[in-house]
């Protein structure tokens, strides 16, 4: 997995990234106006209350979702659709439960016309990269949650892409999984070399995973504060350099947090 | 579990004890109810073979399936898989593609509305307008009424399909044909066989009627001849063939389906 193999930058430039839903007095801004560059190799964590537009920018650099103005671009290319150089990872693990795990893992290298055998030894490096060999031949339905993040993360990592995106992977996992599968994330992230963009709800996930943390302030979407995390890692969650920033990271994600809660008991029917 | 098996049999066993001896004190006449021994033994006649068994003439194999009971369920069951075949076969790609496309959909939708509620066995005087006797209207009919159940799932199934599947797909950057091939094309796959099911079941229906009206075998047939000379023995007989054979029809398609959705969350057990 040498960096020669990838394109010459995985940069990503967001430039006054726009996003309106809708028209008129329904209209919802999701992004005002955003702008960040995300070196390549860096693990950028988006964090903010719901509805903060986390995840649209995540959709707008992944191309699922079409800005309303500004743009963005990886590697000096301008970001217009979806594509396996911008590999997705998903909170609902969306593998394609009629293939087995193998199958989910080879499925992208199908797509890419990767000839069998090599497709082949590809699938078997990565399945045992994740520790998913003796489930090769599973169904999805068969996996604990842990499990199909692993396979879904594999899924991705097969077709080797300069960028991983990331929208709440671990979201939907207990407590142990979850940190289980952060720090297999980070040994990937460091042997793979790859540029990460995680969006997040959990301030402490942000800390540990992060190398730069943007807060998003809750409706319209702003960054309200850009956070490096200059620790080392392993990180430890107890430190007190740790809870230093978990401590002011909270202030602001909770000051989001209020509004989102007051738009919220002012207009229930919104989302 | 064996006692509760026992207990499962005693009142169809009762009833045929009630039955017997009701028939035989003469309660009933043999015309109306026959007694079951007298079902028994005509049922059993029917499934041996007519004539004495000639090496040389045929194989033993095809001379064991010459009675009259073997040959009509094998013609009946050619009727239904022949009809399932060409009526799954139109209605399958013709639900993917107004499951795919929405002005298709628009378009068709509406009248498939109106055409949908017509039961198949109303096309029968249309069938032999149509087609004359013999095969061909019953093997329209059959058609049709697999075509409809078929047709109306597939659509819904291609429907359904969870977008998160499309988006991982285009994700990781399949085309049109690989997301239809190997993404909507499964996901649909429950639903297309839940139409099957429902369809090969009307089929049967259907060829049951049809065999009555259009031709001169099959259990259907064969059934309504022995009401010409009275022989409700026969009749009931027939009519038992006709329910073994949908259970073993049934039994087979949801094997199938067990195989064929063995990824499948619902068949969890």
């Amino acid at each position: 997995m040498s960096a020669d193999r990838q394109p010459k930058s995985a940069e990503i430039v967001v430039a006054n990234a726009v996003k309106v839903f809708g028209t008129g007095t329904a209209a919802v801004a999701a992004l005002q106006d955003i702008s960040t560059t995300v070196p390549e190799g860096q693990f950028l964590c988006l964090l903010g209350p719901s509805g903060c537009g986390k995840s649209t920018l995540l959709n707008a650099i992944a191309g699922f979702t079409p800005l309303t103005d500004g743009r963005i671009t990886m590697g000096g290319k301008v970001v217009t659709q979806p594509g396996p150089d911008r590999g997705m990872v998903f909170q609902e693990y969306a593998l394609f439960p009629w293939m087995t795990v193998e199958d989910n893992v080879r499925f992208g290298l199908d797509i890419k016309g990767v000839p069998k055998p090599e497709a082949t030894i590809a699938v078997d490096r990565i399945v045992a990269t994740l520790g998913l060999s003796d489930f090769r031949k599973r169904y999805p339905k068969d996996l604990s949650g842990g499990m199909r993040q692993r396979v879904a993360i594999a899924r991705i990592l097969a077709l080797d892409p300069p960028v991983m995106l990331m929208d709440e992977p671990f979201g939907a996992l207990d407590a142990l999984t979850r940190r289980t599968l952060q720090d297999e994330l980070l040994r990937i992230w460091s042997e793979y070399r790859k540029t990460i963009v995680f969006v997040t709800h959990s301030i402490e996930e942000a800390i540990y995973l992060a190398d730069r943390i943007l807060v998003m302030t809750y409706r319209p979407g702003r960054i309200k504060r850009d956070v490096n995390v200059p620790m080392p890692r392993p990180r430890d969650p107890a430190s007190q350099d740790f809870n230093a920033i978990k401590r002011e990271l909270g202030a602001l994600v909770m000051e989001e947090q209020q509004r989102f809660t007051n738009a919220e008991l002012h207009a229930p029917a919104v989302d | 579990m064996r006692l509760s098996s026992l207990r499962g049999a005693l009142v169809p066993v009762g009833l045929l004890v009630l039955w017997e001896i009701l028939s035989r004190v003469g309660v009933f006449s043999p015309i109306v109810l026959p007694p079951p021994s007298a079902v028994a033994v005509k049922w059993y006649a029917g499934l041996l073979p007519a004539l004495p068994y000639e090496p040389g003439q045929e194989s033993y194999l095809a001379w064991i399936f010459s009675g009259e009971m073997p040959h009509d369920a094998a013609s009946s069951l050619t009727r239904v898989l022949a009809g399932f075949v060409i009526g799954a076969g139109l209605a399958v790609p013709t639900g993917l593609m107004l499951g795919t496309s929405d002005r298709l959909y628009g378009l068709f939708n509406p009248l498939l509305q109106v055409l949908r509620p017509i039961p198949p066995i109303a096309y029968i005087p249309l069938a032999i307008v149509w087609f004359g006797l013999g095969n061909p209207p019953a093997l329209f009919l059959i058609a049709l009424g697999t075509f409809f159940p078929v047709l109306v799932n597939t659509i819904a199934g291609v429907r359904q399909v969870d977008s998160i599947y499309i988006r991982a797909a285009r994700n990781l950057g399949a085309n049109s044909w690989t997301m239809f091939r190997r993404v909507i094309l499964p996901a649909a796959s429950p639903y297309v066989l839940a139409g099957m099911r429902i369809g090969i079941g009307t089929a049967f229906i259907v060829v049951i009627v049809a065999e009555m009206i259009a031709v001169s075998d099959g259990l259907g047939y064969r059934i309504l001849e022995a009401r010409e000379y009275m022989w409700s023995d026969k009749i009931i007989g027939g009519m038992l063939t006709i329910g073994i054979l949908g259970l073993i029809i049934d039994g087979a398609m949801s094997r199938l389906n067990d195989h064929l959705l063995r990824w499948h969350r619902g068949l969890e057990r």
